[in-house]
């Protein structure tokens, strides 16, 4: 068993940044469209529809 | 009474004939029935062939005196032809149609996904063919008036059905008056609002979708193939999907889904359409081109079945069982197959071959294509036509991806019409070598067409009973063999012989067909003499053997034809 890849701090915080401009970017009428495309172009890198269900089943917690 | 229109129903293209109503005053009085087919449509006509063609008479019942209204069913697949084909009425479908294999769609102007379907050099006929609906019924209805084994009663409406002691009674109302007709058998081919389903209270099982879209059938001169347009989320009609289908005649199709909450009786004012309809041409750059209304109508996907397609003595065939979305080209495509399949199993069991248990065969087979259907239809639909505000959202997200990322372009491709497999059926035998070909269609599967020559293919050689395709360069079936089909025929069971790979006639074949390059043979995984196919009235496998023996042979036709 290897540990699943994570991201780095860094890399972590470049990523907040980046979506949280890029959210305001879209702009409250297409935030959700953005979103969505961007789970699907992650889904697609991600290659692996069971690891993606899982990332929903954690999304879904605590809302 | 029962007084349908003697009014030639109205159409710029179509020339209909209405026909006098069979009055039962002009009858001697009615003996009970083998078969009575109630519903004059695609499915009930091929349910009425197919009978026929077992040597089964029938009578079927048309409330009208003409054919239907309107296009309806503008698109046949290659298997329907390959059905319609063994009733002779393919060739005039393929003069008359407009072939096609490629589906484009459009988003924003750019076309973001091209659908190519694949056209064998084995098959006769194309994946698809677009003809009206009113010409269809034409040509069926020519090849059914011809039969005199079939009596086709225009203008004859069911109005009540009874069930009792192993007959069906059915009261029957006509211009002059009703009358009654009693059926050891009553096939339900009345259609969507199926009024013999409805009197029997029986509910179907699946999922209505809200969209609704308007279908509108327009003649006009577009300088355009014969290949199907899908425009989603377009200015003019803002997150709806709007497809264009080319008919013969001039004759466009034009079907556009409904902003949330129109009424079909206001989509349908003409100054609607007419806005519509402009504003769409305006969209594929052909504004201001002058066109003309010939029918139009609304409808809503569904995807309904029936549990179960035999009930007593009444059997359900077509939209009568189910209910699917048209995105696919599935209703009268899967009504053939569902009728053809109805016809010969009820023959069988009408001449003694085989006991009921055939017809819950049928059913199980037919229900469960309508199940995998359903299945399949409900992507597209959902696609089409998002039921909930996350498809919506999601449908909405591929639309916008679709312009530059190429991965999900093929979520655009609503999976079109195919012949079921009746990969789990009752009558695929158990003991021959299915499992170990290597090529070639498996149990249940319809059979590989095969190229033969010029204007000669494997199925035109094909059906009417079970046919066996022996594969050998012998003279000779062997013995035990030619027994075991002389038994069978002896017993009244359809079985016709086809010697696969010899130059000289074979022995105890009906027929030798010589396929000397082995084309034949390759595309049914045979490698050595010996080897042989098994296939149903209906065309599909039911057993295939590597080396075909006498005890097996039988075996394989014992399944086939439960008792």
């Amino acid at each position: 068993m290897t540990a699943p890849a994570s991201i780095s701090i860094p890399d972590l915080e470049t990523v907040y940044d980046h979506l949280a401009t890029a959210i305001d970017r879209a702009g409250p009428q297409k935030t959700e469209l953005f979103l969505v495309k961007l789970a699907l172009l992650n889904a697609n890198a991600l290659g692996d529809a069971g690891l993606f269900l899982q990332n929903i089943h954690a999304a879904l917690q605590d809302l | 009474m029962h007084t349908p229109t003697r009014t030639p129903r109205h159409s710029i293209y179509y020339t209909y004939r209405v026909f006098a109503p069979w009055l039962p005053s002009a009858h001697p009085a009615q003996t009970r029935q083998k078969a009575v087919i109630v519903g004059a449509g695609p499915a009930g006509m091929v349910a009425a062939m197919e009978l026929a063609r077992h040597g089964v008479p029938c009578v079927v019942l048309n409330a009208e005196l003409q054919v239907s209204q309107g296009s309806r069913a503008i698109v046949f697949t290659r298997r329907s032809m390959e059905i319609l084909q063994q009733f002779g009425v393919a060739d005039r479908i393929t003069a008359n149609g407009l072939p096609w294999r490629f589906g484009n769609s459009f988003y924003r102007g750019q076309r973001v996904f091209r659908m190519e379907a694949p056209h064998d050099q084995d098959d006769r006929f194309f994946p698809m063919i677009n003809l009206q609906q009113q010409y269809l019924e034409e040509y069926m209805l020519d090849a059914l008036l011809a039969n005199p084994l079939i009596d086709f009663r225009w203008g004859n409406k069911v109005t009540a059905v009874e069930q009792r002691d192993g007959c069906a009674r059915l009261d029957i109302d006509t211009p002059e008056g009703s009358y009654m007709l009693d059926a050891d058998w009553v096939v339900a081919a009345d259609g969507g609002r199926s009024g013999i389903r409805a009197a029997l209270k029986l509910q179907m099982e699946g999922a209505s979708y809200e969209g609704l879209f308007v279908i509108a059938d327009i003649r006009i001169d577009l300088p355009l193939p014969t290949e199907r347009l899908a425009f989603f989320d377009p200015d003019w009609n803002p997150g709806n999907t709007i497809l264009m289908h080319r008919e013969p005649h001039g004759i466009w199709r034009v079907d556009y889904q409904l902003p949330a909450g129109e009424s079909p009786d206001a989509a349908l004012r003409p100054e609607s359409l007419r806005a519509r309809i402009d504003a769409q041409l305006a969209m594929i750059g052909h504004a201001g081109t002058p066109w003309e209304m010939d029918w139009c109508s609304v409808y809503s996907a569904r995807a309904l079945t029936l549990p179960d397609y035999v009930h007593g003595n009444i059997l359900f065939t077509g939209d009568a069982a189910h209910l699917l979305p048209i995105f696919g080209v599935r209703g009268a495509n899967t009504g053939f197959q569902d009728a053809q399949s109805l016809g010969w199993q009820l023959a069988f069991v009408i001449k003694g071959l085989a006991g009921t248990a055939l017809l819950a065969n049928h059913s199980a087979e037919r229900v469960g294509a309508a199940r995998e259907i359903i299945d399949e239809a409900g992507k597209s639909t959902r696609f089409m036509t998002p039921p909930t505000h996350g498809f919506q959202l999601l449908r909405d997200a591929v639309l916008s991806l679709s312009l530059s990322q190429q991965f999900v372009r093929p979520l655009y491709h609503w999976r079109t019409s195919r012949p079921h497999e009746y990969t789990r059926s009752a009558l695929n035998s158990h003991g021959d070598d299915n499992a170990l070909f290597k090529a070639g269609p498996a149990h249940g599967a319809p059979p590989q067409n095969v190229r033969l020559g010029a204007d000669d293919f494997l199925l035109d050689h094909l059906g009417g009973g079970f046919d066996l395709l022996y594969f050998s360069a012998a003279a000779a079936v062997p013995e035990a063999l030619q027994q075991v089909v002389a038994d069978a025929r002896a017993r009244g069971i359809p079985l016709h012989v086809i010697a696969i790979g010899a130059a000289q006639p074979v022995a105890g074949a009906d027929q030798t067909l010589p396929d000397t390059d082995g084309h034949c043979r390759r595309r049914y995984g045979v490698a050595a003499s010996g080897g042989a196919y098994l296939l149903r009235p209906d065309q599909h496998i039911c057993a295939r053997w590597l080396t075909l023996d006498a005890t097996r042979l039988q075996a394989a036709l014992n399944t086939a034809l439960p008792r």
